[in-house]
């Protein structure tokens, strides 16, 4: 359905997929532990766009609170795993998750 | 019309700082390139009328969130170039890998258009307002929303503790 002018649901949810797609390849694509974690961030963002976008063609506000918790959720997560990056950073003096290959078979 | 215009505009912007930010070298770009793309997606929420979520957005991505992401690349001192060790094979494997993750995703969206079928409802204007969120949040989210508190508290002790010296 319009959600406005010439503007489908489809549309958004392409977008969604886009940029959801380019959180994976960014995560499969770089090694940088802090640029591992915005894409994780850019992918919370795309599945967000959706819920608004189905939250407007169903003129339902319920998925725009579930966008609200995925938004505390991401800030939890970002204040505990940056935590976890500074303990990397202090015990191997790099963010560069390619040294971490103790567990690799 | 402008509206269609927005769309388009704040969609390529989102797209193609999601893309700097992936590609850049130097991490203080990556973190503004995504700031870039956050407020396109807040325009985004403005288009679909959900004014309170654009203003929230904002305040928790751009304004905290990746200022904390700023801050720990300042005390890291990472804002230098580094040259990611990776063989040519294993980096061409990533891009196929997310590019096939992104063509199953829009092929499964292109199986919706049945979704178009489905006509316009009565479109309340005032939805997104903070006085109607409001009112559904504190009633009929209550309990997940005293739970988020909870969740903050484990989270700030969690941090706290983990940036602790002597466990280093």
């Amino acid at each position: 359905m319009e959600l406005y002018h010439n503007i489908t649901i489809n549309h958004y949810l392409v977008l969604a997929a886009v940029l959801f797609g380019m959180g994976a390849l960014g995560i499969l694509f770089r090694r940088n532990a802090i640029i591992m974690f915005m894409c994780i961030e850019l992918m919370l963002n795309a599945v967000n766009i959706s819920l608004v976008a189905f939250s407007k063609m169903w003129n339902h506000t319920d998925a725009q609170v579930f966008v609200f918790f995925i938004m505390v959720v991401a800030a939890a997560e970002v204040a505990v795993g940056l935590a976890i990056l500074m303990m990397l950073y202090r015990n191997m003096h790099t963010t560069d998750t390619s040294v971490l290959n103790k567990l690799k078979f | 019309m402008l509206s269609e215009y927005a769309f388009w505009f704040l969609s390529f912007v989102a797209v193609f700082s999601a893309a700097g930010m992936i590609f850049s070298k130097n991490p203080v770009y990556s973190v503004l390139s995504l700031i870039i793309t956050f407020f396109a997606v807040a325009g985004h929420y403005f288009l679909l009328g959900a004014q309170f979520l654009a203003a929230v957005h904002i305040i928790v991505y751009a304004g905290a969130i990746m200022v904390l992401f700023l801050y720990v690349i300042m005390m890291l001192n990472l804002n230098k170039l580094e040259e990611e060790k990776r063989s040519l094979w294993s980096k061409s494997l990533s891009v196929a890998a997310g590019g096939i993750l992104m063509l199953v995703l829009l092929a499964a969206v292109q199986r919706t258009d049945e979704l178009n079928a489905i006509a316009a409802g009565e479109y309340d204007a005032a939805m997104g307002l903070t006085q109607n969120l409001g009112n559904v949040l504190y009633r009929e989210f209550l309990l997940p929303f005293e739970l988020a508190s909870v969740l903050f508290l484990g989270a700030m002790v969690g941090a706290v503790y983990l940036s602790k010296k002597e466990l280093a």
